[in-house]
């Protein structure tokens, strides 16, 4: 949590559903590297949990990333992982889909911020 | 009274080393807690905003998705195009840091970049819903940037808290009453060692004393003794009471220190 350590973060990277994945793109926050190496990822039906948790853990242990956004019903699929991660960078933001309404109640932080509101 | 305390040697120098200590330590608790005071307030702030923002971005995403679903219905699917046309990120967010009361909070700013990234999306039709849907996702997307830097500041600031809240309570129900202990404990000790040293002093006096008596009462039976001669032969040495009497206060003096 150095002061160094924020500088060069100024990408945002998304994992998401087709339709969040493009209209993120259409805004603008696609970047492909060498390699091909995307800051986004599609989820769709047949992706597996694993690819889901390794990109996860890609995109928060890569340090020009400042912001990971992920739907929130994918982040329902990989939650214990979610719920484990404290890191102030990356931020993780839980985004709601258009298939999935948010739901306050589900998103780690929001939990966090009604147990410390509740007491 | 009892309890923790330092392992100290009981001196007078220990006793004013540990009195300054115990005053740092009472300053430091009062520095520390106003910061956490400060920093609680700042928490506060930033608690209620989470919340709010965070409800206004599941209304955003709602109207973002439904210009996006205006978008596939004129244009048809457009996601694996724009997926192979994405190259460099024109959108992107700049760090800032801002400081309260010591703790560095990091902001982040939107930092846009005219590309030519999707030029050709929607050419045959539906190009201005692309580009109207284009505008939505960005401000949505403005929008969970906002979000995630004061995000981030809860994250940090709820960390700091309760690191210096950890602090705050060590120093006050650990580090002071063990400081304390340490000072009340070599009072104790200075006091029970003054004690003992009157008493030792006492002691010595009494015993001097007692000797001194009984030096005394020996010359004075010798005197006696010698008087007793005198008696038998009184003209023979006039000067020697004189004498032993100046003896015995020679000999006194010497003996007695105070």
């Amino acid at each position: 949590m150095s002061t160094q350590s924020f500088k060069d973060r100024n990408l945002l990277a998304v994992i998401g559903d087709e339709d969040t994945i493009t209209g993120m793109l259409l805004a603008g926050i696609g970047q492909i590297g060498d390699h091909g190496k995307k800051n986004f990822l599609v989820v769709d039906t047949k992706t597996q949990v694993s690819t889901i948790e390794a990109s996860f853990e890609e995109f928060t242990e890569r340090n020009d990333i400042a912001i990971l956004l992920i739907n929130q019903h994918i982040a329902e699929k990989i939650r214990p992982t979610v719920d484990k991660y404290s890191q102030a960078f990356p931020a993780l933001l839980e985004i709601p889909s258009k298939d999935h309404p948010y739901d306050p109640a589900k998103d780690s932080i929001l939990k966090r911020v009604q147990k410390l509101f509740g007491e | 009274m009892s309890g923790a305390r330092e392992n100290i040697f009981p001196t007078r120098m220990a006793l004013t080393n540990t009195k300054l200590r115990l005053k740092g330590a009472q300053t430091g608790h009062s520095l520390l807690a106003k910061k956490r005071d400060a920093l609680t307030t700042r928490f506060r702030a930033i608690l209620r905003k989470v919340d709010e923002a965070k409800r206004k971005m599941g209304r955003v995403m709602q109207l973002a998705s439904f210009s996006l679903a205006e978008v596939t219905y004129a244009t048809g699917d457009i996601s694996y195009l724009v997926q192979e046309q994405a190259k460099t990120a024109t959108f992107r967010v700049k760090a800032r840091q801002e400081n309260v009361s010591g703790v560095v909070l990091p902001t982040f700013e939107v930092d846009r970049v005219a590309g030519t990234d999707f030029n050709l999306t929607g050419l045959g039709r539906g190009g201005q819903q692309v580009l109207k849907s284009k505008e939505v996702y960005a401000k949505a997307v403005e929008t969970l940037v906002e979000l995630a830097s004061l995000q981030t500041a809860f994250m940090i600031l709820d960390e700091v808290i309760r690191a210096t809240n950890r602090r705050v309570n060590a120093i006050e129900h650990v580090v002071i009453p063990r400081l304390e202990n340490t000072i009340k404990y070599i009072m104790s000790e200075l006091d029970e060692m003054d004690r003992e040293e009157f008493f030792r002093l006492k002691k010595v006096q009494g015993k001097k004393k007692r000797d001194a008596q009984a030096e005394d009462a020996r010359r004075a039976a010798i005197a006696a003794e010698a008087d007793d001669e005198e008696d038998s032969a009184p003209a023979f040495e006039p000067p020697e009471p004189t004498d032993t009497n100046s003896d015995l206060l020679s000999s006194k003096d010497a003996d007695v220190i105070f």
